[in-house]
C-alpha cells in the first residue's frame, strides 16, 4: 500500500521529503526512503503521488508491488 | 595553475596585479566608443550605471567585469532539490550550464555552510559575496537557503548575499528575500514564449502537480516575469541568465532581452549551451549543439544596444570558491573547515577593500588619459586579440600555460573585453602537444593576434600558419595599452602597404564546465 524509492536511482536531492503529505519520507545514508506504513499513495490529498511528480529521475518513485494497494478508509 | 601557492603568495600576486592595472579606457564590454551601453554593467566604472546600482555592484565579481579582478565570491551547495526539469540538465551529473554540481559533490547543511563562509572570508579578504545557486534551486529549498542567510548575516554581516533561481517559486519568496537584505538575484530565463519553452523544459512541479509541455512553460514564464517585476519594485537588483540554444531560442533571446529589460533587470548574461553526450542530458544525447564563438558574440552584440550585457561569466560551479575562473574549493573542504579555529576579522577585510578602492580610482584616471592617445585616428577596422593573462590587467601568462584566453575587441574607439575562451593546456612540462595546440588554434581562430608573456618557436610557426600573429613583445605590460599600441602599428603597416588585412573566420567554444585543473 505504498510507493517506494528505487535506491540505485535516488540522487539524494531531497525534493520529495517536504512535499509528502504524510511525512512518510526520510533520509537514510544520503538517499531517501519511504515508510510504507505512512504512505497513502497521496490518496485523499492529491490527484498524483507528490514524490513521483517532483522526482527528477524517471521511474525512481514507484508503486511497491510487494505491498497491497492502499485502500482509503470510508 | 595556482595550486602551489599559499594564500599569502596568492594575495600578494593579486595585490601586485591590481596595482599594475593601468589600462586605456574600455567602456565595458558591449559599447562602441562612448556611445553604446556598457555590456558588463560596470566595465568603465560608475559612469555607466545609476549611482545606486554602481554602489551595489562595484564589488561583486559576478556582476562587475572590473570587480572580478579584485573580488571573489563563493557559493555554498545547501539547496539540492529542484522544482523544474531542463533539457540541458541531468540531476545525476554535474550540470555544465548552470553551476550545478551533481550528486557526487558535497552537500552542506546550513550550519556547515555558514562555518565554511566565515572560514573562507577570514582567509581571503577579497571574498565579498556569498551566493546560493544550487545544486538544485535555492527557492525549492527555502528553509535551508534562508537559514544559511540568517546564520551568515549574524556572523559576517559585511558579506553580500545573493541567490540564483529558475524563478518558479520566486513570487512566493520575494518578501523574505527583501527581509534578508539579499540585494542581488539572478534569474535564469531562457524564453518568454511557451512554444519555445516546451522544447527546453519537459516538466515543472507547481501547485502539487507535474505540468508538462506548453502549459509548463507558460506557467514558468508567467512566474519568472512576475517574480522579476516584484523584485525590481522592491529595489532588489536582478541579473538575467539565458542559455543560448542554437535553433531553439537563439533569435528569441532578443525578445527575452527586451522583456526582461522592460521589467527592470539591470544585466543580461547570455551563456553558450554546453552540451555533450557524457553529460547524460536530453540535449547532450540528442546531439543539440552549442553556439560557436561568433554566434554567441553576434547575439550578445545584438542585445548590447538594448541593455547591459555580461561577458565575463565563466559558468563556474555552484560550489566554487575564489576569483571568477579560479577555484580554491580544495582548501576549504568540510573536513578542513570543521577543524578550523575561526576568528572573524572584519577590520582587516575593510582595510584590504579600502586599498583596492584606492587602486581602482587611480586606474580610472589612467584609462581616461590613455584613451586620448587614439584621438585623430580614423578607421572602421576592428580586430579581435587573444590575451594570455593571470589577471590584474597584465599580459603575464606563458602561451603554453594558459588555460584560457581573454578576448579583446580593439578599434580606434578603444579596446574592450568581449569574452574569454577556455583551452586545454597544451604545454605540460615544457613540450607542446600538437592536438591540444590545434584545439587552442580553433578556440582563437577569430583573432588576428595572440598576446602572451612568452610563446615558443614551434607554436609561433603554427600560429602564423593559422593566420594568427604571435606577439610576446608586450610581456608583462598592461593589456589594453598594449593591444591599442599593436592596433596603431597594425594600421600603420596597412598604410605602408606591408600588410593586407584579412577578415578572420569563426572559433570554437570549448565544451565542459570550468573546473580548476
Amino acid at each position: 500500500m505504498s510507493y517506494k524509492i528505487v535506491a540505485s536511482q535516488c540522487t539524494g536531492c531531497s525534493a520529495c521529503e517536504p512535499v509528502c503529505p504524510n511525512v512518510a519520507i526520510y533520509e537514510k545514508d544520503g538517499i531517501f526512503v519511504i515508510n510504507p506504513k505512512k504512505c497513502t499513495e497521496c490518496i485523499g490529498y492529491f490527484d498524483e503521488a507528490q514524490c513521483e511528480a517532483v522526482c527528477p529521475v524517471d521511474a525512481t518513485c514507484v508503486i511497491d508491488t510487494a505491498q497491497p494497494r492502499y485502500q482509503a478508509r470510508v | 595553475m595556482q595550486e602551489g601557492l599559499g594564500i599569502n603568495d596568492r594575495l600578494r600576486q593579486i595585490e601586485v596585479a591590481s596595482a599594475a592595472q593601468l589600462a586605456p579606457d574600455h567602456n565595458g564590454c558591449g559599447s562602441s566608443g562612448g556611445s553604446g551601453k556598457s555590456s558588463c554593467g560596470s566595465g568603465a566604472g560608475a559612469g555607466d550605471l545609476a549611482p545606486e546600482i554602481w554602489e551595489k555592484v562595484k564589488n561583486h565579481p559576478c556582476y562587475s567585469e572590473e570587480a572580478h579582478h579584485h573580488y571573489a565570491r563563493m557559493h555554498v551547495a545547501v539547496a539540492p532539490a529542484c522544482n523544474i526539469q531542463c533539457n540541458y540538465c541531468n540531476r545525476k551529473y554535474d550540470c555544465a550550464n548552470e553551476s550545478r554540481p551533481g550528486v557526487v559533490s558535497e552537500k552542506l547543511t546550513p550550519e556547515q555552510a555558514a562555518k565554511k563562509v566565515v572560514a573562507v572570508a577570514s582567509a581571503i579578504p577579497q571574498m565579498t559575496v556569498l551566493g546560493i545557486a544550487g545544486p538544485g534551486d535555492p527557492l525549492a529549498n527555502p528553509e535551508k537557503t534562508f537559514r544559511t542567510f540568517e546564520l551568515i548575516a549574524a556572523q559576517a554581516p559585511d558579506i553580500k548575499l545573493c541567490l540564483s533561481t529558475n524563478g518558479l517559486a520566486l513570487p512566493d519568496h520575494v518578501d523574505t528575500i527583501a527581509d534578508f537584505n539579499v540585494d542581488h538575484v539572478t534569474l535564469t530565463i531562457n524564453m518568454v514564449d511557451p512554444d519555445i519553452g516546451a522544447a527546453i523544459y519537459p516538466w515543472i512541479y507547481f501547485g502539487n502537480k507535474r505540468h508538462r509541455g506548453r502549459e509548463a512553460a507558460r506557467l514558468l514564464s508567467e512566474r519568472q516575469l512576475l517574480g522579476l517585476e516584484m523584485l525590481t519594485e522592491r529595489g532588489i537588483l536582478c541579473k538575467v541568465n539565458s542559455v543560448m540554444i542554437p535553433g531553439i531560442n537563439d533569435q528569441h533571446l532578443i525578445e527575452v532581452n527586451r522583456a526582461v529589460k522592460s521589467r527592470g533587470a539591470f544585466l543580461h548574461n547570455i551563456m553558450p549551451l554546453i552540451s555533450a553526450p557524457e553529460h547524460g542530458t536530453v540535449f547532450g544525447l540528442n546531439g543539440q549543439r552549442g553556439p560557436s564563438a561568433q554566434e554567441l558574440k553576434a547575439l550578445q552584440d545584438a542585445c548590447a544596444g538594448e541593455m547591459n550585457m555580461m561577458r565575463h561569466c565563466r559558468q563556474c560551479r555552484a560550489d566554487a570558491v575564489g576569483l571568477l575562473g579560479e577555484d580554491r574549493s580544495a582548501e576549504f573542504t568540510t573536513e578542513k573547515v570543521m577543524a578550523m579555529e575561526l576568528d572573524y576579522d572584519g577590520a582587516s577585510r575593510q582595510a584590504y577593500q579600502a586599498e583596492v578602492e584606492r587602486k581602482r580610482e587611480a586606474q580610472g584616471a589612467a584609462r581616461r588619459e590613455a584613451i586620448a592617445e587614439l584621438a585623430g585616428h580614423h578607421s572602421e577596422l576592428q580586430l579581435l586579440i587573444a590575451v594570455a593573462t593571470k589577471g590584474g590587467g597584465r599580459i603575464n601568462e606563458h602561451f603554453g600555460h594558459a588555460s584560457e584566453f581573454q578576448i579583446y575587441e580593439v578599434g580606434v574607439a578603444g579596446a574592450k573585453f568581449v569574452g574569454h575562451r577556455r583551452v586545454d593546456l597544451y604545454c605540460q612540462g615544457g613540450f607542446g602537444e600538437d592536438d591540444a595546440l590545434a584545439s587552442t588554434l580553433r578556440a582563437i581562430n577569430d583573432c588576428t593576434a595572440v598576446f602572451a608573456s612568452k610563446i615558443g618557436g614551434c607554436p609561433k610557426d603554427m600560429l602564423r600558419e593559422a593566420g594568427i600573429e604571435p606577439v610576446d613583445a608586450y610581456a608583462h605590460e598592461y593589456i589594453e595599452r598594449s593591444v591599442l599600441a599593436y592596433f596603431k602599428d597594425y594600421l600603420g603597416r596597412i598604410e605602408r602597404g606591408e600588410l593586407v588585412h584579412r577578415p578572420k573566420g569563426d572559433a570554437t567554444l570549448r565544451q565542459g564546465a570550468f573546473i580548476a585543473a
